[in-house]
């Protein structure tokens, strides 16, 4: 099968690659970059497991092509850390309010998560219900996801507030 | 050193043990995205494989034909039932007794059955030979009605075993026939009824769902030729019996045998059993000498593997015209599908379903249960419940609501009025079990009054007069649900797996600095196993959690064990734990007592350290007497600080729990939501809290999608109607009720530690106690019971029934 | 779920793509934010053997007002229609319904072009474009020409369009003086298609219904515009008899599939109770 070359920035990191035009981005990150923390769960984009970030939106990453995210930037979890290894205040909130069980939708969620909050910095429980609703989580019923979104926002505000001060 | 001169309270803090809110070791690694799943795993020169499936639930296979599969340039392999017979695989036994085809080769039985197995060099080559797999089939009438099953003009289904008369649990009747299971006194129940008051009786159905936790069944299989040795890696809540059961198949001996389950996605039951992805993989490995990896798809998963439920009940109660239960009556038509691949204890071909007296002292009670087979996907297994308990629950639940109904008497006071008494435990059953602990009277008081049921029941009251005079379109429901539940099978007496006991294992290592590790024979899914245990071992031994490691999955390290699904988890290993730690903190006290320079008889054991009785500052700390057990034995003793347990629980646990849910329902549309959820568990001495609320919300949230919409359901033809995401409902963060939790107290005798278990209770209660509340809001105009699911077109469709839809 | 091979193309400018299509007609598909089409390639219900994406065309792209009237580019995602405050001054039905449209993700990537354009009975933008009367703007080899959405839609998934052809833009005409508008959608859940749905606008004068339309989703083989229901409000005063009588003549017009969201009767009893709600909400906001 003829290969389309790619070139892409993953979590700050230039890459090139050849794809097949039929391979989808969840399996281009998983396999030909061995990022594994998005995960498959429902091929159908209704689960959001395989949820990446790409040029500064949410997106189900199996219901993109890699061909199409040529030229893109995208974040995965596994850049969400800071360089230095400090966890992202949403990977502490989300331990911390045990808002996580199997963790295969965590990868996921934190990285809707991550979004929303730059998109609504102090989302409601309702804003963050409705935000986080192309992911679903099979074990937690979602109320401890709320808690540690809504704690991650206030650390963030806090942290933001103590930089300006 | 000046650790013992630190407070008491301090001192305990620090372990982190049983009661504390500890925070999850796993979420280190799945917050960063470095969880382990068996899709993550690459190996050199790794295949993959894919199944071609049938589109028909009953046909005759004609002719399969695999050449144009074979040409397609990457391909390795292509499996059919031809290539398995040789090697006697091309058939397997199911946990139940039966045999499922690996690959179908005469006959399709379900939509979905697997045919053909294609391995190829990568997954998308693998899916394009799948397609080009070609199979000419003659169809054939398809049986989906199972209350048709035994009919006597009912299309055969099974021709392999058609002429068996003797199953694996009795006669069968009928060819479609698999097992009828009896339990209790019928004579004296039906003398019961003859002489009653009152009765009442209803047909209960609990539809056919699915477990579907987010990751799908997965397996990859690596056969070593030349140390004769397999490994696989695979989605096993089971791993060690996967272990035994491949070794007796396949005949590799069992010690060269590797299972290992890395981190599992969710498992809810849909991981139990073992499924033809795992063999084929196995079997393709074998032949192509190379690494082999299975991944399900969703609709594959929704279609072929574990569905649950699928219970066809007819309660009967009766009763005095004061509402006190006198007998229970409860016949069980129950949907197999076309293998009998249920995964309960071998011996119980109904599970548990015998707990359906529930909360309630019934003095006579009688079920009988009848498996018949259909054409439709195999399964049966325990959804988020040990075996058939939700589908007891669920039947005693709604009947006790049946007969208040018909009695006059409030939901909430039938079942006070009926509750088995503190005083009555240990509490031997009707239907022959021995409640271990309760006190339901204490849970369900404080259940009424944190809701405020009385006011509940005012302002419904209120709101049905307005719906009556045009004022409203909306009614209000109360549910509620008392529950028990019956987990963490053993004993090994009556519950085994295909022969293998049901015991659980720990096997718990203390090094010279005082850090440990700790393997089981369970699996956790999510449940944070690494944690809790930890937290026992903490409080056993003294030695704080951080300082533990907890590994499970492995088979060449963990100790023998059965796994991990009916909530057996708590009740056997962590058993099996404390247990372990038992022993290590004899032969430490031995230690402790040589190095204090008494007898071993006058040192204690006091939160982390041994001290002398009577004199507090003569202390040696566990920490202290790791390093000696290697280095400064007693004469005598040897060295090394370790043991291992396998426990046989004496008897199962019995948790238990007040549920209520009120719910406002739209008549318009049909459309219920749940305004408020109180869910009060008592699943005895409390490990984590943290731990069991999450898994209480999780637990709820599975049980709100079976009761509001979930259903696998076919058309006549046995096809299976909307096998994605798209139409199975799972509901999301915006129609995910707010939940409320709350607790007592009371704590297992037999028991270790006193836990009960947890998991399931949600599942278990949370059912009955929504499709109770939609009952409820319709009882008032007589409505005397709506089945579930109810999504909103079953609603409006009772309203209709009751004449509120002109 | 693994899509079968194809060729991938992606153009830069509108005759570029009309081309490409043009060049392998039935063989191609256009693709834009995919979240219908690449769902059914993976399933193989859909196997083009090329591929022509709309993404990287900058005319196809933006949100304008023009005079009176707004023009979305086709290829606007739901996102970016949700993000447009001067649009959801001047017809905030769009953002209510692009909200009601599946998830955040899916609204990042599905484009209004899409969802009007590939005749999904089941896409929620159809029936609002029939009650605002909108028109597509087509491209094709031939040239360009306007297809009012009234006529647009022919049966499930057959539109008006003609192969090679591509909607580059949709205009929506300036909405009557003193018109509310609203989209009211039963789903069983986020991300669901509607059990029933309806848009409907109208417009007040003197307290009687000037203008009304009202248009259903999912409960016919393609959107319905309800062109009977909303003719019997005009010149009436409104309220819960008027609009009963409008959802029956719309409930009428219904030819809904039984599947899971519910059997026949319930889906036409749905419809007409979402344009019951729709055309309160309507007139609520018409200030009535």
């Amino acid at each position: 099968m003829a290969k389309t070359a790619i070139s892409l920035t993953v979590n700050g990191e230039k890459v090139e690659a050849l794809v097949e035009p039929r391979t989808l981005l969840i399996h281009f990150l998983r396999e030909q970059l061995s990022l594994t923390g998005a995960h498959i769960g429902c091929e159908t984009s209704h689960c959001g497991a395989c949820t990446v970030d790409m040029d500064g939106q949410s997106v189900k990453s199996c219901t993109v092509f890699a061909v199409q995210a040529d030229g893109a930037d995208l974040r995965t979890i596994e850049g969400l850390a800071a360089p230095d290894g400090t966890l992202h205040a949403l990977q502490n909130a989300f331990r911390e309010w045990h808002g996580l069980q199997c963790g295969f939708c965590t990868p996921g969620m934190i990285m809707r998560a991550w979004r929303l909050l730059q998109e609504n910095p102090h989302p409601s429980e309702a804003e963050i219900r409705f935000g986080i609703a192309g992911n679903l989580c099979r074990c937690t019923g979602y109320q401890n996801i709320v808690h540690a979104i809504s704690a991650a926002a206030a650390t963030i505000a806090g942290a933001s507030k103590e930089a300006a001060e | 050193m000046n650790e013992v001169s630190e407070t008491r309270a301090a001192r305990e803090e620090k372990l982190q043990g049983i009661g504390c809110r500890r925070k999850r070791i796993e979420d280190i690694r799945f917050t960063q995205g470095k969880g382990n799943y068996v899709d993550d795993l690459k190996l050199p020169g790794m295949l993959f494989g894919d199944f071609h499936r049938s589109p028909y639930a009953h046909a005759r296979i004609r002719r399969i034909d695999t050449t144009k599969a074979r040409a397609l340039a990457g391909v390795v392999a292509v499996l059919t039932a031809t290539d398995l017979k040789p090697l006697k695989l091309d058939w397997m036994p199911t946990l139940a007794g039966d045999v499922q085809a690996v690959l179908a080769g005469e006959k399709v039985l379900f939509q979905g059955q697997e045919i053909a197995f294609v391995v190829a060099t990568d997954r998308y080559i693998a899916a394009d030979a799948a397609d080009l797999v070609e199979v000419e089939y003659e169809e054939l009438p398809p049986l989906v009605d199972p209350f048709r099953s035994m009919a006597p003009d009912a299309p055969i289904l099974r021709e392999d075993i058609a002429d068996k008369t003797e199953g694996a649990h009795g006669k069968r009747r009928h060819p479609n026939h698999i097992f009828t299971w009896e339990v209790g006194d019928r004579e004296a129940t039906d003398q019961a009824f003859r002489v009653a008051e009152v009765s009442v009786k209803q047909l209960i159905s609990y539809q056919r769902v699915h477990p579907s936790p987010l990751e799908t069944c997965q397996a990859v299989a690596s056969f070593d030729k030349i140390k004769g040795e397999l490994t696989v890696w695979g989605t096993f809540q089971a791993p060690h019996v996967v272990r035994t059961v491949g070794a007796i198949l396949s005949g590799i001996p069992e010690h060269k045998i590797h299972i290992i389950a890395p981190d599992i996605g969710g498992g809810f039951g849909n991981k139990v059993g073992v499924y033809p992805g795992y063999v084929c993989a196995i079997v393709a490995s074998i032949v192509t000498g190379k690494p082999v990896k299975w991944v399900e798809d969703r609709i594959e998963n929704l279609t072929a593997t574990a569905f649950a439920r699928d219970y066809h009940m007819t309660a009967e109660i009766a009763a005095t015209r004061e509402g006190k239960v006198t007998g229970l009556r409860v016949h069980v038509l129950a949907d197999h599908g076309a293998f009998d691949a249920c995964a309960d204890p071998s011996k119980w071909p109904a599970g548990f379903f015998n707990i359906v007296t529930g909360s309630y002292d019934f003095p006579v009670a009688h079920v009988t249960v009848d498996g018949v087979y259909t054409n439709k996907a195999p399964g049966g297994v325990a959804y988020r419940c040990s075996f058939r308990v939700t589908e007891a629950a669920y039947c005693i639940e709604r009947a006790m609501d049946i007969l208040a109904h018909k009695l006059g008497v409030d939901p909430a006071e039938i079942r006070v009025r009926n509750f088995i008494r503190r005083e009555q435990f240990p509490y031997h059953s009707a239907l022959g079990w021995e409640y271990d602990s309760g006190d339901y009277h204490t849970a369900m008081k404080k259940a009424l009054e944190a809701v405020g049921y009385q006011a509940l029941r005012t302002e419904q009251g209120a709101k049905q007069e307005k719906f009556r005079r045009g004022e409203t379109r909306e009614l209000m429901g109360i549910g509620v649900s008392f529950f028990t539940e019956i987990v963490g099978a053993g004993p090994s007496k009556n519950c085994d797996i295909l022969g293998i006991a049901m015991f659980d294992s720990a096997e718990i290592r203390v090094h010279p600095t005082g850090a440990i590790i700790a393997r089981m024979g369970t699996k956790s899914q999510g449940q944070g196993h690494e944690t809790t245990y930890a937290q026992i071992i903490a409080s056993e031994l003294g030695i704080p959690a951080d300082n533990v490691m907890v590994e499970e999955g492995n088979t060449d390290t963990a100790p023998y064990g059965l796994g991990t699904y009916g909530s057996r988890s708590t009740p056997t290993a962590a058993a099996a734990t404390a247990a372990a730690c038992r022993k290590i903190r004899a032969k430490a006290q031995m230690i402790a007592a040589h190095l204090l320079e008494v007898h071993h008889d006058d040192v204690e054991f006091d939160i982390d350290s041994f001290r002398v009785k009577g004199m507090p500052e003569r202390v040696k700390t566990m920490k202290e007497v790791a390093w000696a057990a290697y280095n400064a034995v007693p004469p005598g003793l040897e060295p090394g600080l370790e043991a291992v347990s396998y426990y046989d629980p004496p008897n199962m646990t019995y948790p238990f729990g007040a549920y209520i849910c009120v719910m406002d329902i739209d008549v318009d549309t049909g459309v219920a939501k749940v305004r408020r959820f109180y869910a009060l568990d008592d699943c005895g001495t409390r490990i984590n809290p943290m731990i069991i609320e999450g898994q209480v919300h999780g637990g709820l949230t599975e049980a709100f999608a079976i009761a509001m919409g979930q259903e696998i359901a076919y058309d006549e033809m046995g096809n299976l109607k909307g096998p994605s995401f798209m139409d199975f409902f799972l509901p999301t963060a915006v129609e995910t009720p707010h939940w409320e939790t709350d607790h007592t107290v009371t704590p297992s005798p037999h028991h270790p530690i006193g836990a009960k278990g947890v998991g399931e209770s949600p599942n278990v209660g949370g059912v009955p106690a929504f499709s109770n509340a939609v009952n409820d809001a319709f009882a008032f105009l007589g409505a005397t019971h709506i089945q579930m699911p109810h999504d909103p077109w079953r609603v409006w469709k009772a309203a209709e029934a009751l004449g509120l839809q002109k | 779920m693994i899509p079968a091979a194809f060729t991938y193309y992606r153009p830069r400018t509108v005759p570029d793509a009309l081309s490409l299509l043009g060049a392998h007609s039935e063989e191609a598909r256009a693709i834009a934010g995919g979240h219908s089409l690449i769902p059914m390639m993976k399933l193989r219900l859909a196997t083009p053997d090329h591929l022509v994406d709309l993404g990287a065309i900058a005319a196809l792209k933006g949100i304008r007002a023009e005079g009176g009237a707004w023009v979305l580019g086709a290829t606007t995602t739901q996102a970016e229609l949700i993000a447009h405050a001067g649009l959801a001054r001047a017809l905030p039905i769009l953002r209510e319904t692009a909200l009601q449209i599946a998830d955040p993700q899916v609204r990042a990537r599905g484009t209004v072009g899409g969802n009007v354009v590939n005749g999904d009975p089941g896409n929620d933008m159809p029936a609002v474009m029939l009650c605002l009367d909108a028109a597509l703007e087509v491209a094709g080899r031939g040239g360009a020409r306007t297809i009012r959405a009234r006529e647009f839609y022919r049966g499930a998934f057959i539109t008006a369009l003609a192969a090679g052809e591509i909607v580059t833009a949709i205009r929506i005409p300036a909405p009557p003086a003193k018109a509310g508008a609203a989209y009211v959608k039963l789903k069983r859940k986020t991300g669901d298609y509607a059990t029933a749905a309806a848009a409907a606008m109208l417009s007040l004068e003197g307290g009687r219904i000037a203008t009304c339309a009202i248009a259903l989703t999912n409960v016919a083989p393609t959107a319905l515009l309800a062109e009977a229901a909303a003719a019997g409000l005009i010149g009436a005063a409104p309220g819960a008899a008027a609009f009963a009588a409008a959802a029956a003549a719309a409930e009428a017009i219904t030819d809904p599939a039984a599947d899971g969201h519910g059997p026949v009767d319930y889906r036409r009893r749905m419809a007409g109770v979402m344009v019951r709600r729709a055309l309160a909400a309507a007139a609520e906001r018409a200030g009535g």
